[in-house]
């Protein structure tokens, strides 16, 4: 797969940079906390020093470990949601797009109904009939989350799927007389791969959005510490009010980056179904090198591909 | 391409819209139905739960009429229940808030055009704003201008509550240019007068900007990667080649871009609403997020289902009229039909 230019992009590369340290953390962050999150011993407002790197809340927490702590649960419940929400997509997207027919009527119909009832609504309703207990396990959350948040890969799932079931390839595998869920598996699977990649980023950041804010309106139990339960506490301690920058910024912030790490990554992927965005997907410096003029030109949108001839003698 | 306007089952622009009709209404009766079920099989029974916490905090009427709405006790059948709660939905009776003691109908009604002004004026302004500047930077790609696009990749993830709570920590707790939260003076009591009216309008600036800030990133991205991909359409080089002025050739482009955030908007309604939710949360701001997030707090469910009912209800309306915009949007649609 020599064409596979993904990692090359600055872009995608600064994003799995981003993806990889919170990943990191999500496994080594409650260890390297340098406190309790929950112990409230400490001196209350400070500002950011050596001793709390980003100081300490209203009532006397210090951030950083709240931050670290908070990491874990976050990702889990996103990656979690995302996983399932994309394998029920994949499944339904399959299925409707190479059968057909009355599944193809059914499974869109389901998927159309997912995708017009508003998600975080429909959340907080089944979030508060669930029992306490459930309320508080990021695993129930992270499930009902799937629930919600699968439609829309599904949808575009099966019509990538209609798109290639009457391809050459299929159509021979089909006289062959291959089983119908090896060619969906094997001959159709592969081919949908980025489409499939891009829905799970885009399940995942839909997932960590939603779960935080589940968890900033307090629907969440608020003692589990995630990025949603932190700004639950900087927003009803008034933190904005008090001008408690160093309380709100980490949590906020986190989820940015992850939502931009998962985003920028999600760009390569674009770039790579479609090759038009790719060459302006370049610096001005990059198009000088590859030999392409400074300003891009109407109605030519230049595909680079891997080129024999040197670009220096060409430009 | 004339065999766009037709749709895989063969399908004309005007059966088509009939068709995204019909699925809306399946979906509103897939709501009401849910709305039904769930309370009356969530495991720990949730309702046999509240009205042990509410006996003698409440009127025996209220419990009564609680029971009746969620079929507890009655020994009637599922069926019976679910035609009797179909029949008080038809009528517009929503049931009785827990906490506020009068009609679901009643309590919604005064909230919602809270709601929907700030949200509506705020979905409107940040799509113009954000189609606009994506063809600007569509028009300009491979330029310096560039640098937006992670900017504003940025943007869009950054959460809402939190781009919320630092713009009133900046803009209102800080610099005080803006009044901290509210809907209005407090002072003031709600009435047509230009001093009321204003006042509205003073203290809806900052929600608004905070909305429009949130969601116009999105818009902004698409409709670039749009602009992208139509200005090396024949079409566009044709219109080039003529010697049309860069203002017209931009134009055309643009408005052949748009098509598809004009498909998107019936997507991106749901979602939306579900984060413009929190707005007033945030702000402190009246209306339907508001009641929402109380009622969950509260554990005042026929508030909760009626605000569900509405909030659904509403986003499938404004779902349909996304899809009418594009059959009159988009040519293709209806030359179909004379074909």
């Amino acid at each position: 797969m020599k064409s596979l230019r993904i990692p090359r992009s600055p872009k995608v590369i600064v994003g799995l940079i981003i993806l990889g340290i919170f990943v990191v953390l999500t496994v080594i962050g409650p260890w390297i906390a340098p406190y309790d999150p929950n112990a409230n011993t400490f001196i209350p407002n400070l500002t950011p020093s050596w001793e709390h790197w980003f100081g300490t809340t209203t009532l006397g927490q210090d951030v950083l470990s709240q931050l670290l702590v908070g990491c874990r649960v976050t990702m889990v419940v996103g990656f979690i949601a995302g996983l399932v929400a994309t394998l029920i997509s994949i499944a339904v997207g399959l299925a409707a797009g190479y059968m057909g027919g009355r599944t193809d009527e059914g499974l869109s119909l389901l998927a159309n109904v997912f995708l017009a009832i508003p998600g975080l609504p429909l959340l907080i309703v089944i979030n508060s009939y669930l029992p306490a207990g459930s309320q508080a396990n990021p695993l129930v959350v992270g499930l009902v989350i799937a629930l919600t948040g699968w439609a829309w890969g599904a949808r575009v799932l099966r019509a990538q799927t209609m798109s290639l079931r009457d391809r050459d390839f299929v159509e021979a595998s089909r006289i062959i007389g291959e089983k119908r869920w090896r060619i969906m598996w094997s001959e159709i699977g592969p081919n949908l791969l980025p489409i499939i990649a891009a829905s799970l980023l885009f399940t995942i950041l839909y997932a960590v959005g939603v779960y935080s804010t589940l968890a900033f309106l307090g629907l969440t139990n608020v003692s589990t510490w995630n990025w949603g339960t932190m700004m639950y506490w900087a927003q009803s301690n008034n933190a904005a009010l008090a001008n408690e920058w160093w309380w709100l910024a980490p949590p906020g912030v986190a989820i940015a980056l992850v939502g931009t790490s998962l985003a920028l990554i999600n760009f390569g992927i674009d770039e790579f179904i479609n090759p038009r965005l790719r060459a302006a997907g370049l610096s001005a410096r990059q198009r000088r090198r590859v030999g392409l003029a400074r300003r891009p030109r109407l109605g030519f949108t230049p595909v680079l591909r891997q080129s024999t001839v040197d670009p220096k003698k060409v430009s | 391409m004339a065999s766009n306007s037709i749709d895989e089952k063969g399908n004309h622009g005007v059966t088509t819209l009939l068709r995204r009709l019909a699925i809306y209404l399946f979906t509103a009766w897939t709501t009401i139905t849910v709305n039904f079920v769930l309370p009356r099989l969530m495991p720990g029974d949730p309702i046999q739960q509240l009205i042990g916490k509410l006996q003698g905090r409440v009127t025996p009427e209220m419990i009564a009429a609680i029971k009746a709405q969620f079929g507890q006790g009655l020994n009637q059948s599922m069926w019976t229940q679910y035609v009797h709660y179909l029949t008080q939905l038809l009528h517009g009776d929503l049931g009785v808030s827990i906490t506020l003691s009068s009609p679901v109908s009643d309590v919604l009604s005064s909230q919602i055009w809270w709601t929907v002004g700030l949200i509506g004026v705020g979905a409107v302004v940040s799509f113009f704003i954000g189609t606009a500047l994506g063809v600007f930077f569509g028009w300009t790609r491979g330029s310096r201008a560039d640098v937006v696009i992670p900017a504003a990749t940025f943007l869009q993830s950054v959460p809402y509550y939190f781009l919320g709570t630092i713009l009133i920590m900046i803009f209102a707790a800080t610099l005080h240019w803006f009044p901290l939260m509210g809907a209005y003076d407090p002072t003031l009591s709600p009435e047509w007068s230009w001093t009321y009216i204003a006042s509205v309008l003073r203290y809806g600036e900052l929600p608004l900007a905070s909305i429009v800030l949130s969601s116009l990133a999105g818009w902004m991205l698409g409709m670039r990667n749009m602009m992208v991909t139509t200005m090396s359409e024949d079409f566009v080089l044709m219109a080039v080649a003529k010697g049309l002025s860069r203002r017209r050739v931009m134009w055309h482009a643009a408005r052949n871009a748009v098509l598809p955030s004009v498909a998107n908007l019936a997507l991106t309604i749901g979602l939306l609403v579900s984060g413009s939710l929190l707005v007033e949360q945030i702000f402190n701001y009246p209306g339907v997020g508001n009641l929402l997030v109380n009622a969950v707090g509260n554990e005042d469910y026929p508030l909760l289902q009626g605000i569900f009912l509405l909030i659904t209800f509403t986003v499938l309306g404004a779902n349909f009229l996304a899809d009418a915009l594009y059959y009159v949007l988009d040519p293709r649609t209806r030359t179909a039909a004379v074909h």
